[in-house]
């Protein structure tokens, strides 16, 4: 079927195209449609020159001379606004990862009281390894008594006011004195966020740099303490992803069974909803209610933390949740926190689809909300899901239309499933690195973004790195792009370049390995860790890039900060809001380098992305002088 | 002869975002783009303005391209003309820089270029369909419609309202 250029030039994905014009037909607006009518964007906004930090303002600059004022009523320039709002992002997105993190040990904490309403310590060997980290007794212990110091230890992570964030320490002793030779080396999770709080309040911190580098210090408070406290207490209690095989994209929704989407973040939740949709009772019910089964599918990096923990298919990514509702076949929408549209309220009443917030620090208008607690975890699962085979009844056939489309993929290499791929320790893929076979490493990652045609952003440049030698880590939306572009197949070696290639196919492997959720950036990080250890190197020395092509939200901008501060070149595909103050894009583009080794550049066009990132690993293999 | 479109201002809507003057800047930079746009040498300049009168109002003020423009009369090197659209235009080869034509403009709309020495003003936009002002309010407090259209519309709402005051 043909479709109009409109339609053709918002995504790639075959999928996205099929649904957009049947929102159409059926006259409804999607993120696509709302940014259509967002144009033109504030331009203050875009050059970050707005400041509501106090209600003498709103102020904003001018970016153009002598039109307008120059100065906010408090005196702070567009460097000091700039700033300002830079790392009040940087704020938001720590906290939204650590705040994940927090659920994770407080999970974790119950579990092991014993107070979990069906979680489990399912990782022991992990348990263990982490305790080890905090210096935890494990000898003759039982694994309660172990997760509990361990729960304890890393609650206390998030609001200590002095010492060190454990899992900072992975980083090369290089950086670390390198942070603390900065002032950026994190205390405590929460101090950190709150400090850029306080800085940023009116009359306090007016040095842009000085205010950039506590952004940098709560990013890694976020990504090398937060989010790695999210992955590793997952893994603890869920197991530590090792390579499946399943499916993504919206063809995953079945015609003939319940339909769950499960939406978010957290796996405290999205894995008591797989647990309770197994329950024969619910499977029985579903079948007196005229469906096969009932039918689990994730949406965004849910959806990644269940693929790669259960082989559960991915509907899709962050742009494509209202699609998934538009199909007419979800019965039930199950939500917990971030990046959930609030339009799916709106959206889900032109359907029967139930539209289910469960966190009580995220309700939605038009949501039901069925309020999850970790006590009476699989119990409430239950209900929610049984509410959804309760709903399928009300289903409108002559509503439903599935796209056909769906891509197979090979799933879940955390750092140790790379490690045990590669035959029980890292050398062979440094061996692979120093002959050149794999030129280096990049981490692409981040959102969708409808500035950016969707998933181009992210296919496009993926594509050029494979071909380029350079092997790809994902997370997030760009994870779910790779695999319904069919990049996470082993047999998609055949578009990496000669040398990459190769090394696919001797270990069976795809050349874009899937690592996780946003939080699991932090895999990204104790292998790059690892890498430059075992060279004796810093991860600044080491041929590695990061990219997030079609990045929108805070968490990115935080990823993003933390990315850089461990060392790492990174590549943004959408303009930050920074290019209305002059020092601060000179801070991000140029002066970083002398603070953390590594800088920011911001490239609209993926494949010019790429080739900034491949010349990057060039330039660092040449000091490393292989 | 088909009646001209003009810029019209409907105070009541405008917030005072000032994206009308940004857009206007903008159009008129070397680059077109925001981000090209701010680093430009001479200073793209807006030919909008947006002004705030007590206790609460914003009101853009723009060219209004006088039917019988004192500008253009007083001008004294012969500068500003009206081209086939209507548009009042100031010749910047001509313009000598002094100020006549500030002093007697009822709006006070024209603006004195520091880089080029010259007096600039709303051009409308020649290059778009809608001038990139009325295209960026976000509110519609800016209308790019003939006298015709935007004086039917304001009988419109007098005659409902006047309807309603009688009780119909």
């Amino acid at each position: 079927m043909a479709y109009s250029d409109k339609i053709l030039e918002k995504s790639i994905d075959p999928t996205v195209h099929q649904m957009l014009d049947r929102a159409e037909q059926l006259g409804i607006e999607t993120a696509w449609d709302r940014y259509e009518k967002m144009l033109p964007e504030c331009g203050f906004g875009e050059l970050g020159v707005c400041c509501r930090n106090c209600n003498m303002g709103p102020c904003r600059i001018s970016p153009f001379g002598d039109q307008g004022p120059q100065r906010a009523i408090c005196g702070a320039t567009a460097d000091i606004i700039v700033a300002r709002n830079l790392i009040r992002m940087i704020a938001g997105g720590a906290a939204a990862h650590s705040d994940h993190g927090r659920d994770l040990a407080h999970t974790l904490l119950l579990t092991a009281e014993g107070k979990g309403g069906g979680y489990e310590i399912k990782d022991e060997a992990k348990l263990k390894i982490l305790a080890d980290e905090y210096g935890i007794a494990t000898e003759g212990r039982s694994k309660e008594e172990i997760a509990l110091d361990l729960a304890r230890a890393v609650y206390s992570e998030f609001g200590k006011q002095e010492g060190v964030v454990q899992f900072t320490r992975r980083a090369p002793e290089k950086r670390v004195a390198q942070w603390k030779k900065m002032g950026i080396d994190p205390r405590g999770i929460d101090r950190e966020i709150v400090e850029i709080m306080h800085r940023t309040h009116i009359g306090v911190d007016n040095d842009p740099v000085n205010l950039i580098l506590q952004g940098l210090k709560a990013s890694i408070a976020d990504g090398w303490g937060g989010s790695a406290i999210a992955t590793e207490i997952s893994d603890v209690l869920f197991g530590t992803p090792s390579p499946v095989r399943s499916e993504a994209n919206l063809g995953v929704l079945k015609e003939d069974q319940v339909n769950i989407v499960a939406h978010g973040h957290e796996p405290v939740l999205s894995e008591m909803i797989l647990a309770a949709a197994n329950d024969p009772a619910l499977i029985d019910r579903a079948k007196a209610a005229g469906a096969s089964g009932i039918n689990v599918v994730g949406m965004c990096c849910t959806g990644n933390e269940i693929i790669m923990r259960h082989g559960i298919p991915m509907a899709g990514n962050f742009l494509q949740q209202e699609l998934a509702v538009i199909t007419g076949a979800v019965d039930a929408m199950i939500v917990d926190v971030q990046c959930i549209m609030p339009a799916l309220g709106d959206l889900c009443e032109c359907f029967h689809t139930r539209f289910i917030s469960t966190s009580p620090k995220a309700k939605f208008p038009g949501a039901v909300h069925m309020e999850f607690n970790e006590v009476r975890a699989l119990e409430i699962a239950r209900e929610i899901v049984g509410s959804a085979v309760d709903n399928y009844a009300r289903r409108n056939p002559e509503k439903v239309f599935i796209p056909a489309e769906k891509t197979e993929c090979m799933i879940g290499f955390s750092a140790e499933a790379i490690i045990t791929a590669l035959g029980g320790s890292l050398d062979p893929l440094l061996d692979v690195i120093k002959s050149g076979a794999v030129k280096g490493i990049a981490g692409v990652v981040g959102c969708n973004n409808p500035k950016i045609k969707h998933d181009h952003g992210h296919v496009a440049l993926v594509r050029e790195l494979i071909k380029n030698n350079v092997l790809v880590v994902t997370t997030g939306c760009n994870a779910i792009a790779c695999a319904k572009a069919g990049l996470m197949m082993p047999e998609a070696a055949d578009e990496a370049g000669d040398g990459l290639c190769g090394v696919c196919k001797s270990l069976g492997v795809p050349p874009v390995l899937h690592m996780g959720s946003c939080v699991d950036i932090s895999r990204i990080l104790t292998v790059c860790a690892a890498v430059a250890n075992a060279l004796g190197v810093d991860i600044s020395d080491l041929p590695v890039a990061g990219a997030a092509p079609e990045w929108m939200s805070e968490k990115a901008v935080s990823i993003g900060a933390y990315v850089v501060s461990s060392g790492i070149f990174t590549v943004l595909g959408t303009v930050p809001p920074v290019l209305g103050s002059p020092v601060v894009t000179d801070v991000l583009t140029r002066a970083a380098n002398d603070v953390v080794g590594a800088t920011f550049a911001v490239e609209t066009d993926p494949v010019k992305g790429a080739e900034l990132m491949i010349a990057h690993i060039e330039s660092k293999r040449q000091a490393l002088g292989i | 002869m088909s009646q001209p479109k003009e810029i019209f201002v409907k105070t009541d809507r405008c917030v005072g975002c000032l994206s009308c003057t940004m857009a206007c800047a903008v159009e008129h930079s070397e680059s077109k783009t925001l981000f090209g746009a701010i680093g430009e040498t001479p200073v793209p300049k807006s030919r909008l303005y947006v002004e705030w009168a007590a206790p609460d109002k914003k009101v853009p003020l723009v060219c209004r391209h006088c039917e019988d423009a004192p500008c253009m009369y007083a001008c004294i090197s012969g500068a500003i003309s009206r081209d086939a659209d209507g548009v009042v235009v100031t010749d910047p080869d001509k313009c000598i820089g002094c100020w006549t034509c500030v002093m007697v403009c009822p709006y006070g709309v024209i603006g004195r270029h520091l880089e080029t020495h010259k007096a600039y003003r709303c051009d409308r936009c020649p290059d778009r369909d809608i001038p990139a002002c009325v295209s960026a309010c976000p509110t519609g407090a800016l209308v790019y419609e003939t006298v015709a259209d935007y004086s039917a519309t304001a009988r419109k709402r007098a005659s409902s309202e006047l309807s309603k005051a009688e009780g119909g």
